[in-house]
């Protein structure tokens, strides 16, 4: 079960603004899904290690050489908006 | 020059084939295909070459695959393509860079026909979740092709590209080919280089092929794979891969987990399961009961999982650097409405649970949790292939579903993944081949059923020398859908 308090919580961390319709949607979808992964406390995972990757790798490091990367324009080139060689923004402040 | 009718009824490697014996020219076999992917009637392509295009970067290789065109799922970067993983928060991006797969397509001599539909960041199992509309399935276009390689299965499947690239994260690319009637390999998680494809959940994404046959899956995969210094993830397969040859599975045994096949599987999908457990046996192979004892809790465990890398891989869009931005106000208002405008409702949902599973106070027990219960299945898998060769499924618990039929219930659209889930969680390779044609549980014409054959990590060659052998006996013929992709 997750209230409504908890998914507005949830959207503000996610950067979601969302419509009424959508948390009331979501609230109830988020529930469902919830109560069937809620399942997984049936599992016996007492001792086990957790999994975050399959491949038995570690620290894998190549040469620290300078190279060339993406240039300047080229990254800028799909921005919203660009300005004097960099990505703009809106401000931080909302305007009174 | 070969005529029409052969051109189309050619697999990808076939093709090659008869350009490098000059039965026909690249250039005539790049127009016929670019002719065919103009006449979409499936929504397949999101975006579709023209020649100069298709040929851009494209090297004169004079290898086994030059000349024979093929789809790119959207979700791989293609600089100077348009690239959106059939989002509105991407649409209009250009990328800067070539994802390395394209690439070694490219290097292989093989033109790029088009840009594949998809659900939305890949999360969907019918692609209807794409910001650009659903696509629909060649043999009946009331029904979804699966997703969320969905546009890359019903392309190849309806005739309108030889053979395509799709990605896998809980069997993307073998659900949608099972619905299709086509083959579909989900490589070793670390086999092919992620580099450039957009990151749904890193720790489980993998491309792979989707084709009209066994032999093309593995000549595509052999150009693919390999160690790639972008990836850090990524190590290829050592020794490579081969066209396999295989005839017979003499001495080979195959794991059925009937635990997991008791409910919610259509009656003629088993059919043409158990079919193929028979073909299986003929051929000298040995059916052994096997359990995956935690298995039946994989779509749980992935969706915390899934959504949780999700969550952190998709903050990256937020209006600064690339595609859309909605808003002006201010900083915190530009994210929010961006984000609200950009993303469609799946990616929310998973967005919104997987910051959930991440959040203070919830971390240990759905995230941490979801992890361990991940061990226990990469554990199954390991006694299974202690006691068995391979475990084999049918790919998905139905036949391809009316569109809309799922679109309510999310949980519902989920378990159509069932039996891929728990072998992307454990990293193996599976391949999905056609095990021939079964009514849907609602009446109406038969429709393609996949069957589903994993094996240990990196065992690519083992696998598609035995999903060879058993396509040889199986015989499917998905010709007949060859004419449905047109408009």
């Amino acid at each position: 079960m997750i209230e409504r308090e908890q998914v507005l919580h949830v959207a503000r961390l996610s950067r979601l603004r969302l419509s009424e319709e959508e948390i009331d949607t979501l609230t109830g979808e988020l529930s469902s899904v919830l109560d069937h992964v809620d399942k997984l406390a049936e599992v016996d995972i007492e001792g086990v290690e957790p999994t975050s990757h399959v491949v038995p790798l570690e620290n894998v490091l190549r040469d620290d050489e300078p190279r060339p990367s993406l240039d300047r324009d080229v990254a800028l080139s799909q921005a919203p908006d660009a300005h004097d060689g960099a990505f703009r923004v809106p401000s931080p402040q909302a305007e009174a | 020059m070969g005529n029409n009718t052969e051109l189309l009824a050619a697999s990808g490697a076939e093709t090659a084939a008869q350009i490098a014996a000059g039965e026909v020219s690249a250039a005539e076999v790049l127009d016929f295909w670019l002719a065919r992917a103009a006449g979409d009637g499936l929504n397949g392509y999101l975006w579709q070459a023209d020649r100069d295009s298709a040929l851009s970067g494209v090297a004169d290789s004079g290898g086994p695959l030059a000349g024979a065109p093929i789809a790119i799922k959207d979700i791989f970067c293609t600089e100077g393509v348009p690239t959106t993983a059939a989002s509105k928060i991407l649409s209009g991006y250009v990328p800067p860079y070539t994802a390395t797969a394209v690439g070694h397509l490219r290097a292989a001599g093989m033109p790029m026909l088009g840009k594949t539909n998809m659900d939305e960041f890949a999360m969907g199992s019918s692609n209807e979740n794409s910001a650009f509309g659903a696509c629909l399935n060649p043999w009946d276009t009331g029904r979804v092709p699966g997703g969320s390689s969905g546009g890359s299965a019903a392309v190849v499947a309806g005739g309108l590209a030889p053979w395509s690239l799709g990605t896998d994260t809980g069997g993307s690319i073998r659900q949608p080919a099972g619905f299709c009637g086509i083959v579909g390999l989900k490589p070793t998680y670390g086999a092919i280089s992620r580099f450039g494809m957009i990151a749904f959940a890193s720790s489980l994404d993998q491309c792979g092929p989707l084709t009209r046959d066994v032999t093309d899956a593995a000549l595509l995969l052999a150009a693919l794979q390999g160690r790639d210094e972008m990836d850090s993830t990524s190590v290829g397969i050592e020794g490579g891969i081969e066209a396999p040859s295989a005839e017979r599975l003499d001495g080979l045994t195959f794991g059925v987990p009937r635990d997991l096949m008791r409910e919610g599987i259509e009656a003629g999908v088993l059919a043409r399961f158990e079919d193929t457990l028979i073909r299986i046996a003929e051929l000298g192979g040995e059916i052994v009961d096997i359990e995956l004892p935690h298995a039946e809790h994989a779509i749980s465990a992935y969706y915390v999982l899934a959504p949780a890398e999700a969550s952190t891989n998709l903050s990256r869009y937020d209006g600064v650097r690339y595609g859309l931005r909605a808003s002006d106000e201010d900083l915190l208002s530009m994210y929010e409405v961006t984000r609200e405008e950009g993303f469609g409702p799946e990616v929310k949902r998973r967005i919104m649970l997987g910051t959930y599973a991440l959040s203070s106070g919830y971390y240990d027990a759905y995230y941490g949790g979801a992890q361990r219960v991940r061990t226990r299945i990469v554990e199954d898998f390991q006694d299974a292939f202690g006691q068995v060769d391979f475990v084999v499924t049918p790919t998905s618990p139905t036949v391809a579903f009316e569109l809309g039929e799922k679109t309510a219930d999310p949980w519902s659209m989920y378990l159509s993944d069932i039996f891929t889930v728990p072998i992307s969680l454990a990293g193996v390779p599976a391949i999905s081949i056609p095990a021939g044609l079964a009514e849907p549980e609602g009446g109406g014409p038969e429709l393609p059923v996949g069957f589903q054959i994993a094996a240990p990590a990196f065992a690519e060659q083992k696998l598609l020398e035995a999903a060879h052998a058993l396509e040889g006996a199986i015989g499917f013929d998905g010709s007949a859908a060859l004419e449905g992709g047109l408009a």
